[in-house]
């Protein structure tokens, strides 16, 4: 067991490596740069001197080896540098955000969850009849929508009802409180795309848990129960659900860790200020650093969450080999 | 001086009765008191003002500093109406043959450091922005190129020697960017303090700054104009997307946003909350261009690119396009308004401009088959936004087409647009823009003389009339020479050589809550940003 | 995704063969109504797009700014947009623009998959170890910034779209047909196969392929959708086809920014057109998997 997990980590070093490489050499090939962007950007006069004394001081005229290997050093050192847009530490850029993102990723896991596990399980019991045909066109409406049209809708018509209703439009707050300072005011800013996210995210749990627990539905033990004579709930929540979790688990981490900093759209259509969208806005501004910084973290949390699924596989299922 | 021709601060009432003065209201007092909300759509480099270009520093950062003298916060739309900051009485004309300003700088302004200001600060800081030390990036100044030095005969006056009496001097010293910073920060911690810290002796001291969320004023309780500010403080939200931005005017968490909304958002507003909204609208600085490019065939025919520009039809397009993009007056090279701008009957002679579009695109096809270029296909590269460019791009296509031309469109990310059209000049015809934030005509047109002097002609050409004119006219003393001047130079650029053309110049719309008060639109998102006169109205809130 | 999950049962084919066509067909639509559903979406959609000039009333990319705004009507079924466009004609020829993104980056996507997958099984080694480290580096590195590469590099266009698209594909693809494949090698006819001395290709060609062939047809189905979707993703993003071009990501996104409340009918038909059509190819999908795996098949 401890081999395999020695083994496991030792393969992830390719994988990281390769990203720093891939990011570092796409963001190179872009052309621009963040001072042409940062002095010229607005169609205002800029000095062409001063955008090269731009360069100049954030290294960007340095060869591409030795800012590679800048990088690569910082990596080691464990100093991820400066922004180039902003000059600040990416250390405090990012967790300032990291709050947010997380806030979001977990509630709308949760989300998630609540409408999987039980839609799915409806679904599975009832195959085939017209209560499996709606919950499926549900689910498969949630991943159909393109989430910013979903998150203008979701705004709009909150904007509209309220006005209709009160008299005075309401839209969720658009500055981030933290929810240990304030926690209606966060609640009703994540509140919504929460939901929205959740939704759309619940789509793949809701399939997965339907089939895999048709599967489990159709193995012997379970016939073995239902020929005792067990209550049908009793099997299906017993025996049936709980063998039926493991790949619903799996999952649900591995959209858990796309959700930190995949939520590109969603964070701007709700103006939230997360990971996703200082994604958007670094790559756009080309913030070298940032955006290679971003990209490792969110390649070092999908590596690391792919990296707990297959020990959970490991520990809970005997087959696997650890070879 | 008044050229407001077609700078207005309209009220809207659509279908209401109820019409707003807005922040126009006269002999309202000001009442003090409340947070100002607003939001803004773009990000925050560092609060270098010297340094940087975007209006995302400006609006949170400018309230915290003061400008040695400002376009008049009562009479921003006048392009030329200059007042004191942090001078006394009135800004001073030109002595000794236009060759030197005097500056008499008020005794009463300290930095919110509790140091005092001096015209030491003040030299320090135009010495910093004109003459920057090796390594210190500063931006514009080109737009200085007129003056020879600085000098301070006693700690309250400050002296600006020129090297040749320039029209363009004083616009370019009243510009938004030009924040007065200490001598003591700039000696004791260096150039590039500037760009983490702040320590101005404007309206509001800075209280926080949240990457990406926020930036937080509260008032400067010694701030030397006279029981200003009114506002207890404000707060600049970040919000980089359109929608959210005008969603948040209409839920209310902003009151207002500086830069612009389109005329559909406009209408949205004032539908949904009638009264409640106020919009002020006006020309806009900001003239936006296409540029064939010279270096390549056949752009390279003076006859091809007198068919693009004759084949626009700007007449039609002001009044469709105006109400789907942030675009309206049809103008020549200079600001609408200004009094060095054209009339209508002057711009009716020139190419593209023509009031009959039949016979403006049966030229076009002549000239076209005439050099052999029927039927042209090329790609118009063009700027990945929305707001104007994407639906002017998508206009234009549709007229190169209405002659038989057959355009795409190559819509680029900024940054790969800017390294097309700047640096590798890839692109057959771009859409492009000059935009400015004071409005100083004799500066702003630069981009029109040959690319091997401008540091903004993109299109690639020489021509050595244009910079001759160019020369004579910034030379130029008496305002008609100026302007006469200033016709020989349109005429050529825009018509006789078609080096480079304007679609539409740009509308701005501010739709805002209608307590907001005090705020008045300039030509410029750039412009009247100190927010020291801005009030809110508790009757209205 | 497991082996057992998506190999064919034998019998089920031969036992649609068997009966004749049209009871088939309609036999197939009760079994598998809400794939019936989602297989009549695609085949109007592909009707659509095909015969576009045909049946489109107007000229797709013509301003007509006299009719700007028009709601939709007699004369404009869906409505004009900003530039008096009309919307009916633009989705209809918008159904090629989505249906040429969709299928050629799922078939070049999933074939990619297919290849290195299979490969990276039947090879294994160090050969499997380094495919499959490439493909992790890619499974985990973030889209927008392959999409904004890609399109900056090569300048945009439908084509570059397609390959900002299809590049994640792959290496999804690969790893479910490699876990499907794994199994196949230890299978004894392979064994039996490279006893015979048969060449590399001939095995995988004849041996594996054809067993992998149901993952790869689910898959193929999965991405159509999901590429339409991450094709209007990208063009919010502003990295998509360009105007004047029909395209639906490009019409929902101008449409809802701007004009969401003002003009709805901008916003919502092409934002109703990619929802069914996603929602089409999934529900197919979905009836295809169910068909091809008896495991899920009601008693």
């Amino acid at each position: 067991m401890y081999n395999y997990i020695i083994k496991r980590l030792i393969l992830t070093i390719p994988t990281l490596f390769g990203a720093a490489v891939l990011v570092f050499v796409l963001m190179r090939l872009v052309p621009g740069d963040v001072c042409e962007v940062r002095m010229a950007g607005f169609g205002t006069f800029a000095d062409p001197e001063a955008i090269e004394i731009c360069r100049e001081n954030l290294g960007l005229n340095d060869p591409v080896l030795v800012q590679f290997g800048q990088v690569m050093w910082g990596y080691l050192t464990l100093d991820l540098g400066v922004s180039m847009w902003t000059g600040q530490p990416i250390v405090d850029e990012i967790g300032l955000r990291f709050q947010l993102s997380l806030e979001i990723a977990i509630l709308a896991t949760l989300v998630a969850i609540l409408i999987a596990i039980p839609l799915g399980t409806i679904s599975a019991i009832k195959q085939d009849t017209w209560i499996d045909y709606v919950v499926r066109a549900f689910s498969i409406a949630g991943i159909a929508m393109p989430s910013f049209w979903l998150g203008i809708m979701i705004i709009l018509g909150l904007l509209i009802t309220t006005q209709a209703l009160f008299g005075t439009p309401w839209m969720p707050p658009i500055v981030y409180v933290s929810p240990f300072e304030d926690p209606l005011g966060n609640l009703a800013q994540v509140f919504w795309p929460a939901v929205a996210t959740g939704y759309r995210y619940s789509a793949v749990a809701t399939r997965m848990t339907r089939s895999t627990l048709l599967e489990v539905l159709r193995e012997d033990y379970v016939r073995t129960a239902r020929a005792k004579g067990l209550l049908e709930k009793i099997i299906i929540n017993r025996h049936a659900l709980k063998n039926a979790m493991l790949p619903v688990v799996t999952i649900f981490g591995i959209e858990f860790a796309f959700l930190i900093g995949g939520l590109v759209v969603t964070e701007q259509v709700f103006n939230l200020n997360g990971l996703g969208k200082l994604f958007v806005e670094s790559v756009l501004t080309l913030d070298f650093t940032m955006t290679q910084q971003l990209v490792m973290l969110v390649v070092v949390i999908f590596v690391f969450m792919n990296f707990l699924v297959d020990l959970l596989y490991a520990w809970l299922d005997p087959r696997i080999r650890y070879g | 001086m008044r050229f407001l021709k077609s700078t207005l601060v309209v009220s809207f009432a659509l279908g209401l009765a109820a019409a707003w003065a807005g922040g126009a209201a006269a002999g309202e007092t000001p009442v003090r008191g409340g947070i100002l909300k607003f939001v803004v759509g773009s990000k925050i480099p560092s609060y270098d003002a010297h340094m940087e270009s975007t209006f995302g520093m400006i609006h949170p950062i400018r309230p915290f500093y003061s400008l040695l003298i400002r376009v008049n916060p009562e009479n921003p739309s006048s392009p030329t109406d200059f007042v004191c900051d942090l001078c006394e009485g009135d800004v001073p004309a030109a002595t000794n043959n236009g060759l030197t300003y005097t500056f008499k700088i008020r005794k009463d302004v300290k930095f919110h450091d509790g140091t005092p200001l001096t015209a030491h600060d003040i030299k320090a800081t135009f010495d910093k922005i004109i003459f920057p030390p090796e390594g210190v990036p500063s931006t514009r100044k080109a737009f200085f190129s007129s003056l020879d030095s600085t000098t301070v005969p006693d700690d309250y006056t400050l002296v600006f020697n020129m090297k040749y009496a320039s029209g363009a001097f004083l616009p370019a010293v009243a510009a938004p960017y030009n924040f007065v910073y200490s001598k003591k920060d700039l000696d004791e911690n260096g150039y590039a303090w500037h760009q983490k810290n702040i320590n101005g002796t404007g309206a509001f001291t800075f209280v926080e700054h949240k990457p990406g969320a926020y930036v937080e004023g509260k008032r400067y309780e010694n701030y030397h104009h006279e029981g200003k500010p009114y506002l207890d403080g404000f707060r600049a939200i970040s919000a980089p997307k359109m929608a959210v931005r005008l969603q948040a005017i209409r839920g209310n968490r902003a009151a207002i946003e500086f830069r612009g909304f389109p005329p559909k958002a406009r209408d949205d507003l004032v539908k949904a909350l009638g009264d409640k909204i106020v919009v002020q609208e006006s020309d806009w600085n900001c003239a936006l261009q296409f540029l064939p490019n010279h270096r390549r065939k056949p752009f390279d025919d003076v006859r091809v690119r007198r068919a693009l520009t004759l084949a626009v039809d700007r007449r039609a397009g002001s009044k469709y396009l105006s109400k789907i993009a942030i675009v309206k007056t049809m103008g020549g090279v200079v600001f609408p308004g200004h009094p060095l701008a054209a009339t209508e009957e002057e711009l009716s002679k020139i190419a593209g401009y023509w009031p009959s579009i039949e016979k403006s695109r049966a030229e076009a096809k002549r000239l076209l088959k005439e050099a052999g270029a029927e039927g042209l296909e090329f790609v118009l590269l063009n700027r990945g936004v929305d707001q104007p460019y994407r639906v002017v791009g998508t206009w234009l296509i549709d007229q190169f087409k209405k002659v038989g031309l057959k355009v795409t469109q190559n819509v680029l990310p900024s940054p790969a647009f800017y390294d097309a059209v700047r640096k590798k000049h890839d692109f057959d015809v771009t859409v492009y823009f000059n935009c400015q934030s004071i409005v100083n005509p004799l500066a702003d047109v630069s981009a029109y003389i040959s690319d091997d002097i401008a540091g903004n002609n993109y299109a690639g050409y020489q021509d050595r009339t244009m910079d001759k004119l160019f020369d004579q006219m910034n030379r130029a003393s008496d305002p008609a020479e100026q302007r006469r001047i200033m016709r020989l130079y349109e005429k050529r650029a825009l018509d006789e050589e078609a080096l480079q053309f304007i679609t539409l110049w740009w509308y701005k719309i501010n739709p805002h809550r209608s307590y907001v008060k005090g705020w008045k639109i300039a030509p410029s998102h750039y412009l009247n940003q100190h927010l020291d006169n801005v009030w809110l109205d508790p009757d209205l809130m | 995704m497991t082996v057992s999950d998506v190999r064919i049962d034998p019998d089920a084919e031969r036992a649609v063969e068997r009966t004749p066509r049209p009871a088939a067909l309609l036999g197939l639509i009760a079994r598998y109504p809400l794939g019936a559903a989602g297989a009549f979406v695609v085949l109007v959609m592909i009707f659509a797009a095909v015969f576009a000039e045909a049946i489109a009333p107007y000229d797709p990319e013509d301003n007509a700014f006299e009719y700007m705004f028009t709601p939709p009507g007699a004369q404009f079924w869906l409505g004009t947009d900003d530039f008096g466009r009309d919307i009916l004609s633009r989705i209809i020829h918008g159904a090629r623009t989505a249906l040429f993104v969709g299928f050629v980056a799922a078939v070049i996507g999933a074939t990619g998959g297919l290849v290195l997958g299979v490969a990276s099984a039947y090879f294994g080694g160090w050969f499997d170890l380094i495919i499959q480290r490439v493909m992790d580096v890619f499974m985990a590195f973030p889209l927008i910034i392959l999409a904004l590469a890609v399109v900056a590099v090569l300048g945009p266009g439908i084509d570059k779209v397609i390959i900002a698209i299809t590049i994640p594909f792959i290496p999804q693809c690969a790893r479910v047909v490699r876990s499907s494949a794994l199994a196949i090698r230890e299978m004894p006819y392979v064994d039996a196969a490279r006893a015979c001395g048969f060449s590399h290709a001939r095995i995988i060609l004849r041996h594996m392929v054809p067993n992998v062939m149901a993952p790869y047809l689910i898959m193929i189905t999965a991405f159509v959708g999901q590429a339409i979707l991450l094709e209007a993703v990208l063009a919010f993003l502003g990295l998509g086809v360009q105007e004047p071009t029909a395209a639906w990501g490009l019409m929902l996104k101008s449409g809802a920014e701007e004009y969401a409340e003002s003009a709805p009918w901008i916003p919502i038909f092409p934002g109703l057109a990619i929802s069914l059509a996603v929602f089409g190819f999934n529900l197919f999908g979905d009836a295809l998997r169910d068909a091809l795996d008896p495991k899920l098949r009601a008693q």
